[in-house]
């Protein structure tokens, strides 16, 4: 997916949204970083669009892990005594 | 972004484990289980599959639990052993979706001739403030999950559900950090993609 960006060329749009990712983990050359940058400063589409991105990582970080149930609970107690039973000396690849 | 080095949270239950604490068990497993159910799920053709993957993913981390020398994080390891019982286990393996899911962050129609917003995005990031439209974008996000390629799904889950730094995630799925940039890129637009769809209002 890695774009071929024109040599000082600005971006569009349509570039500018491919490169919101590599532009949060920070793995843009400094050039596009420049040049992302220069975009989002006059286009509001853009700008909302890396905020929805920001805001989309909020959200999936707020997926919360279900609940364990008694029944499950007992499940796992059990397998973790019959690992202990197993002793210390088995030492099984993976 | 940089990745600091964290201190595993996990670390100090290693020796309670090992020395016949159940209850550390208990929070490891209630901590992680979910994860790689959703993890699992990716390659076997039902829940209850699933369930058993995960069940026995718990008991090689047990068996392994001796050898295991902290160099890497708890939960890498644990995720590592998952993903191997689960590609063991997968009938579904889907492998194509790799790297030949390719599709646009954004609708080609979205965008005029010359690759400017025609329909720009619909607001919605105000609404996240408010905790109960929060819960219901959780919920969307995570019925969205499902129906991401596998790849997709496991980088997003590792990277923003369970919050692994991309090193780590990386280390578990076993691919470079190009492709898992790919991978998280086009996950990532799917679900904002939806929470648009969903909340957004022209």
């Amino acid at each position: 997916m890695r774009l071929r960006l024109p040599a000082r060329h600005s971006l569009v749009c349509q570039q500018a949204v491919e490169l919101v990712t590599d532009y949060l983990e920070g793995a843009l050359s400094r050039a596009d970083h420049r040049r992302f940058e220069k975009h989002l400063a006059r286009c509001t589409g853009c700008t909302e669009y890396l905020a929805q991105i920001r805001a989309t990582i909020a959200i999936a970080g707020r997926v919360t892990p279900d609940d364990l149930t008694e029944q499950m609970r007992g499940e796992f107690i059990d397998l973790y005594r019959r690992w202990q039973h197993e002793g210390d000396a088995e030492d099984r690849g993976q | 972004m940089l990745q600091a080095a964290q201190p595993d949270p996990d670390a100090p239950l290693l020796d309670r484990l090992r020395s016949g604490d159940e209850h550390a068990f208990v929070i490891l497993v209630k901590r992680y289980r979910p994860t790689m159910l959703r993890l699992a799920a990716g390659y076997v053709p039902n829940h209850a599959i699933a369930e058993e993957v995960v069940q026995d993913a718990w008991l090689g981390f047990l068996r392994g639990l001796s050898r295991f020398e902290e160099r890497s994080s708890v939960r890498t390891w644990l995720f590592r052993i998952l993903i191997n019982r689960a590609r063991t286990a997968g009938v579904r393996e889907r492998r194509s979706t790799a790297i030949s899911d390719m599709t646009a962050a954004v609708d080609a129609a979205r965008f005029d001739s010359a690759g400017n917003w025609l329909a720009p995005p619909e607001p919605w990031t105000d609404l996240i403030d408010d905790r109960l439209t929060a819960e219901k974008m959780a919920e969307a996000v995570r019925v969205a999950m499902v129906d991401l390629p596998l790849r997709q799904r496991e980088v997003v889950t590792l990277r923003d559900i369970e919050g692994l730094s991309s090193a780590d995630v990386c280390g578990v799925l076993e691919i470079s950090e190009a492709n898992q940039r790919v991978l998280l890129h086009r996950g990532r637009s799917r679900l904002r993609q939806r929470l648009e769809s969903e909340f957004g209002r022209a």
